[in-house]
């Protein structure tokens, strides 16, 4: 009957394993992008500030949500904003010598 | 209850997330990947504002002034859109202003706020359902409420800890925090916790009377953030920070249990899984176990038997000599380390570099997997400097080559080099993998001053015969290593 809490611990489960691998074959020169990347990732939980937020059912979900939404953004924004500043940099220069 | 569209366009997203992530696998499609986890978020965010519980909120509240809030649209878009809004230009902001070299901060306080967020959504959720006495269902949201709580305010607190340290507002030494006080704070959140989870069953959902007591667990969870951190070296910071992203990931999957988003558990369980990879490796570099990483403390309790021997004297040189040195040699292996970072020496470093290889001399970069304060600092501090990464060489494919080499020049790097690792059993970081620094022909150290490195250990490289010491600030000394390399 709980079908979407079974649910939700089906695609938990799945996703664990494909994060190990597409992860574990990143080389170590990407690992602070890749940290950075998949740090602002889970700032997506801006979705869950939203609807806490924007469906208040008291004055807390009013004050404690528009404080997640400042948090939440700030995450995801600057976290991708971050990595692509990094990234940007990787530029393969073609062999001087 | 969500329309099928959300649910399509969740897919969606949680696809581009996977294949972003993929593609960051190699440095060519690094930049696209990230672009396209970016879109994916945007997609995210803005298809749940489709969610009809959000557009038409067909809900009564007791009091009469939220009731009011919740059925003026107005009032609630303002709320929502004012957030976001302040916490992008923010982000945005933070993001395009801060160093190169304080990337490592900046991604310990992203993570920490992230951590932040899905803290407040499980307190308001708790806080929420809690008012309505007794509401049904909420037991099955209940565990994933109290876990999300907890280690989304872990790791709220510890990256701010983190943060401090690494921007040298808190001492990076390890600073002693009573273990028992640890345990108790650790124990008390989740018997606190439990007693809720347990008692939203019994009651079939969360009474009020549980307020206080789950309060509580926030409250211990917060300062047990604060109590794991604090005792643990700056030099570890790098391996705490993935962790606590990994942290992150999961507190955020459980928002996304309690919430009913699926995108959310997507995303949260591929960062959780991320974390822990990257810590491992990390670890494994150091060739330390995290628990030693987190408890181990070294440094901060002297136990003596790390005290290395007197070994000797330094020997001092000059920047004219170096540089005579460095000019004549057939190849050169640099070390950067920390210091480079400090000093933001690495425009001078690339520069240096180029007009050895203009006089012929062979140049190859060794990057240690834990050099600076992350993994691939150094690789993105150079890469900013134009090195470019076919230069840079990982530790298991440059360690033959000191042999060969002629000079190896080391730029605020310390623990890496130190050889006692090899050798010294005694010594805190026997057993971790260095470079072999001690094995070229002769050694150039550029260091700040006299002090020992992180990790507090004396370094024997340094009293080695063919070592020569060079004291100064890396940039200062750097600009001058130019010039007299250019006249040499």
């Amino acid at each position: 009957m709980v079908t979407e809490l079974i649910l939700g611990l089906y695609l938990f489960v799945m996703a664990v394993f494909i994060g190990f691998e597409i992860i574990s074959k990143v080389p170590p020169t990407l690992h602070t992008p890749l940290m950075s990347g998949t740090n602002a990732i889970h700032g997506i939980v801006l979705c869950g500030a939203i609807m806490i937020a924007g469906r208040p059912i008291s004055v807390w979900s009013i004050v404690i949500g528009w404080i997640a939404l400042v948090f939440a953004a700030i995450n995801v924004v600057g976290g991708f904003v971050v990595t692509d500043r990094m990234l940007e940099m990787f530029k393969k220069k073609p062999e001087a010598r | 209850m969500i329309p099928f569209y959300i649910h399509a366009i969740y897919i969606i997203a949680a696809s581009m997330f996977i294949v972003g992530i993929k593609w960051m696998n190699s440095p060519v499609t690094a930049r696209k990947g990230n672009q396209l986890s970016a879109m994916a978020a945007i997609l995210a965010v803005a298809v749940t504002f489709l969610n009809p519980s959000l557009l038409h909120p067909a809900l009564k509240v007791d009091s009469p002034l939220v009731d009011a809030w919740l059925h003026n649209d107005t009032l609630r878009w303002a709320t929502v859109f004012s957030g976001i809004f302040v916490g992008s230009l923010i982000g945005f902001v933070m993001a395009r202003t801060v160093k190169m070299t304080d990337m490592p901060q900046a991604v310990a306080i992203f993570n920490g706020l992230g951590g932040g967020a899905a803290a407040l959504v499980s307190v308001a959720t708790f806080l929420g359902m809690a008012q309505h006495i007794v509401l049904q269902g909420a037991e099955e949201s209940a565990l994933s409420i109290v876990l999300g709580t907890l280690i989304g305010s872990v790791t709220f607190t510890g990256s701010m800890i983190a943060f401090g340290k690494l921007q040298g507002w808190i001492s990076g030494r390890p600073i002693r925090f009573p273990r028992v006080l640890l345990m108790l704070l650790g124990a008390g959140a989740m018997l606190l916790a439990g007693y809720v989870v347990v008692a939203s069953y019994r009651h079939g959902g969360l009474v009020l009377f549980d307020r206080t007591l789950f309060l509580g667990a926030f409250a211990c969870a917060l300062l047990f953030g604060i109590g794991l951190v604090l005792p643990i070296g700056g030099a570890d910071m790098p391996v705490v920070i993935s962790l606590l992203n990994s942290f992150t990931g999961t507190a955020a999957a459980f928002t996304g249990f309690v919430l009913g988003n699926n995108v959310l558990i997507i995303g949260g369980a591929l960062v959780g899984a991320s974390g822990f990879i990257l810590t491992g490796l990390m670890c494994k570099a150091m060739n330390r176990n995290l628990v030693n990483v987190l408890f181990g403390a070294f440094g901060g309790d002297g136990s003596g038997a790390s005290v290395a021997g007197d070994g000797g004297t330094e020997l001092e040189t000059s920047v004219d000599d170096a540089a005579i040195m460095l000019s004549y040699a057939q190849s050169v292996i640099i070390v950067p380390g920390y210091g480079l970072a400090v000093a933001q020496a690495q425009h001078g470093v690339q520069k240096l570099a180029e007009i050895l290889e203009k006089k012929g001399v062979s140049v190859k970069y060794a990057i240690h997997p834990v050099a600076g304060r992350m993994p691939g600092h150094m690789n993105v501090l150079l890469a900013e400097a134009n090195v470019p990464y076919s230069l840079l060489f990982d530790m298991e494919d440059i360690n033959p080559e000191f042999e060969k080499a002629d000079v190896a020049l080391i730029i605020g790097a310390n623990d890496v080099t130190n050889p006692s690792a090899r050798t010294d059993t005694n010594s805190p970081i026997f057993g971790m993998p260095i470079l072999d620094c001690d094995k070229a022909k002769n050694v150039i150290v550029m260091k700040r001053g006299r002090g020992k490195g992180f990790a507090g250990i004396e370094n024997p490289l340094y009293f080695l015969p063919g070592t020569r010491m060079l004291f100064g600030d890396a940039k200062k000394t750097i600009t001058a290593l130019v010039t007299a390399v250019e006249e040499a």
